[in-house]
């Protein structure tokens, strides 16, 4: 609500400005930039979330002087809220397109970035995408797309390959899985590519489950997971559903060998282990994550956490996307659009709190982004691969 | 295709979901059959209450069973006020203006939530918030067998309520009759309160059986909500036996219907009773007028 009027507000404040075009080639004193989420609606809370994460950057960069190669420009939001729609989102990239953006950060959700990337496609605006796990947006050939972290094919792989590394330390315990996702593009394609890569590693997915979102009961899906009594249970799905499935499980005793999520919406959020420490306990999560070994992303967890909010994924993926936007404006030297996305094009940028090392885009997706594997071991959450990250070792399987 | 009994734990799942479906769906059912208004509003009133239980938890450390004292008469004051002071006055007794202002009641107090509670989905934990009973060869959370006990006795108290004081007979009356039950002397305006206050006040006891086993977030409500519709025109518009039954059995094909075809396409089983019932019994299951 107030992020629509604020929104409104500042457009028709860019609108006058625009009409009355300044004399002479000054530098511009700001940068304008597009912030889109779904600040409300039912992805509101990961919208919001990723809102902070960007804001925080902003204010970060600002503090730092601005961006210097344009004597010190300060960067502006301009706030849109998708209201969890990808129809809502594509008007929201209009009107900033009208108030003269530089580029758009956003849009959390798959569904929505694929509708935003693609307005904005239109003008040429660069859009960095923050979270948008479905490959489908790097994949279509548009030149203004950028996305910083990994798709979920990507996260399919790792969880894949690295559940058979765990499972066979382990004397190959665990044979049987089944899948559990929400039926938006996140889930069903992530379902769909871990159905495919499973059997290649001998293990037999017994059962793929899709539910709504939201789902008012998980009974009838865990009493489906009673009948079929599988080794593994994957879960792909959001916050609300993932903590609800695992309350239920608890409740109906169903204690497979290892909770194994690809993205899991609550796996690896401080949220659910503060609220569910006994369901999050030992649970594994193949997801975005942070450098742990980087001092910089627990001062920026610190930060997060003194404003009463838990430090998600939405916050730091948002924050380190708004931060390479940043870089390829500093990179650029200027605020046209062309210039920023030959800019990230060529980005090299190195300075920042993910584990993917220094940036290199090929048809917009960075090359080097990878999930890590977590698991919730005593009330926290820690790294358990890749080695590099290791923060201690994993436990598999929970039960013998 | 499955073990009788997960089949049987299926069908308990259904009954006691289905009580709190039955709940909330008397309210809207008494709202409807007095004031011949569909309530809007009424997801995001049960999304209220609940936050009230949970702030009274979380605030107060008071259990949300131990809340029902506090939650019942505050929803049905509140009720009541809205009621009196907010949808009669705006309505000028027309209809269409009603369901307007319960929509924008509806808007107003989603989005309020929203800018006061955040979008943040909120759970409380309770010591029996995990526990479980076994019955037979089913497990069931000892949350949602409270609830179905819970939703049966307001049920039963509503019923009663209707059926031997004076305020059911004038209830009654002003459903019946609106101009006739004024001529007798019924203070029409306040059993249309009443009402309001009364069908807010099963939400109250709904949020107070429901929270243990479930959360809270500003849209919490419009899950419910068109459920609740649905066995509103099921049960036969206006009638509580028929919200009852009507709770308990969309509840059964809810939870067998998300057994065999999944959770997504088990609510199929829902909305085609809500088609046949229009199609072959549009005065619903109990209805007595259509």
């Amino acid at each position: 609500m107030t992020s629509r009027r604020q929104f409104m507000g500042q457009s028709a404040a860019a609108a006058s400005a625009l009409a009355f075009p300044l004399v002479g080639g000054a530098q511009p004193k700001t940068v304008k930039m597009g912030v889109l989420h779904p600040v409300t609606g039912a992805l509101a809370y990961s919208g919001q979330q990723c809102r902070e994460g960007v804001m925080m950057a902003i204010e970060d960069i600002n503090k730092a002087g601005g961006i210097k190669s344009l004597g010190g420009a300060k960067i502006e939001a301009l706030l849109g809220d998708a209201q969890s729609t990808p129809q809502a989102g594509a008007a929201e990239v209009e009107k900033m397109n009208e108030a003269g953006v530089s580029a758009i950060v956003g849009a959390f959700a798959s569904a929505i970035c694929l509708a935003t990337t693609q307005a904005a496609a239109k003008y040429n605006l660069p859009h960095v995408v923050d979270v948008g796990v479905a490959d489908q947006i790097v994949e279509r050939g548009l030149k203004n797309t950028f996305r910083f972290g990994p798709g979920y094919k990507k996260c399919a792989e790792v969880a894949v390959a690295n559940l058979h590394v765990l499972n066979t330390a382990a004397g190959k315990p665990a044979r049987t899985v089944m899948i559990i996702h929400e039926e938006s593009l996140f889930g069903t394609g992530t379902a769909n590519l871990l159905a495919r890569e499973l059997p290649g590693y001998g293990y037999d997915v017994k059962e793929i489950v899709k539910h709504a979102n939201p789902t008012r009961d998980f009974n009838n899906i865990v009493l489906r997971m009673k009948q079929v009594n599988p080794d593994i249970v994957i879960p792909a799905n959001y916050y609300n559903e993932y903590a609800l499935l695992v309350r239920t499980m608890q409740q109906q005793k169903v204690v497979p060998k290892a909770i194994y999520s690809v993205l899991g919406g609550a796996a690896s959020s401080y949220k659910f282990v503060k609220e569910f420490p006994e369901a999050a306990n030992g649970i594994i999560d193949c997801n975005h994550w942070f450098n742990p070994r980087d001092k910089r992303s627990l001062e920026l967890k610190k930060r997060v956490e003194a404003k009463g909010l838990f430090f998600s994924y939405e916050v730091f993926m948002a924050y380190t996307a708004m931060r390479l936007l940043g870089d390829a404006i500093e990179r650029a030297k200027s605020t046209d659009r062309a210039a920023i996305i030959d800019a990230l094009n060529k980005s090299t940028f190195s300075d920042h709190i993910m584990p993917y090392g220094t940036t290199q885009f090929v048809n917009g997706q960075n090359m080097g982004a990878q999930p890590l594997m977590t698991q919730v071991v005593k009330g926290d959450i820690k790294v358990i691969i890749p080695r590099d990250y290791r923060e201690v070792e994993p436990i598999f399987p929970l039960k013998a | 295709m499955f073990d009788l009994s997960i089949l049987f734990a299926s069908v308990l799942n259904g009954i006691t979901t289905g009580a709190v479906y039955a709940l909330i769906a008397l309210g809207l059912t008494l709202i409807y059959g007095v004031l011949h208004i569909i309530n809007f509003a009424h997801g995001a009133s049960l999304m209220v209450a609940l936050y009230g239980v949970y702030f009274l938890k979380e605030q107060l450390g008071i259990d949300p069973y131990l809340a029902l004292p506090i939650m019942v008469p505050a929803m049905f004051a509140l009720g009541y006020a809205l009621q009196r002071g907010v949808i009669n006055r705006a309505s000028h007794g027309k209809d269409e203006n009603i369901l307007l202002v319960t929509l924008g009641l509806s808007i107003i107090l989603e989005n309020l939530a929203l800018l006061f509670f955040k979008s943040d989905t909120r759970n409380i934990e309770t010591a029996y918030t995990l526990t479980t009973v076994s019955i037979g060869p089913a497990m069931i959370a000892l949350p949602k067998l409270v609830s179905f006990v819970g939703a049966l006795v307001v049920s039963a108290v509503l019923l009663a309520v209707m059926r031997y004081t004076d305020l059911g007979r004038a209830i009654r009356a002003v459903a019946k009759e609106k101009h006739g039950a004024r001529l007798m002397g019924i203070d029409v305006d306040h059993v249309y309160a009443m009402c309001f206050g009364i069908g807010l006040a099963c939400l109250g006891a709904a949020a107070c059986f429901l929270l243990p086993a479930y959360y809270v977030n500003p849209l919490v409500g419009s899950g419910f909500v068109l459920v609740a519709f649905t066995i509103v025109v099921l049960g036969g518009m206006g009638s509580f036996v028929g919200a009852l039954v009507g709770g308990l059995l969309i509840g059964v094909v809810e939870s067998i219907g998300g057994l065999y075809l999944g959770e997504s396409l088990g609510q199929v089983g829902i909305f085609a009773i809500f088609i046949a019932v229009l199609l072959f019994r549009p005065q619903g299951l109990f209805g007595a007028r259509a």
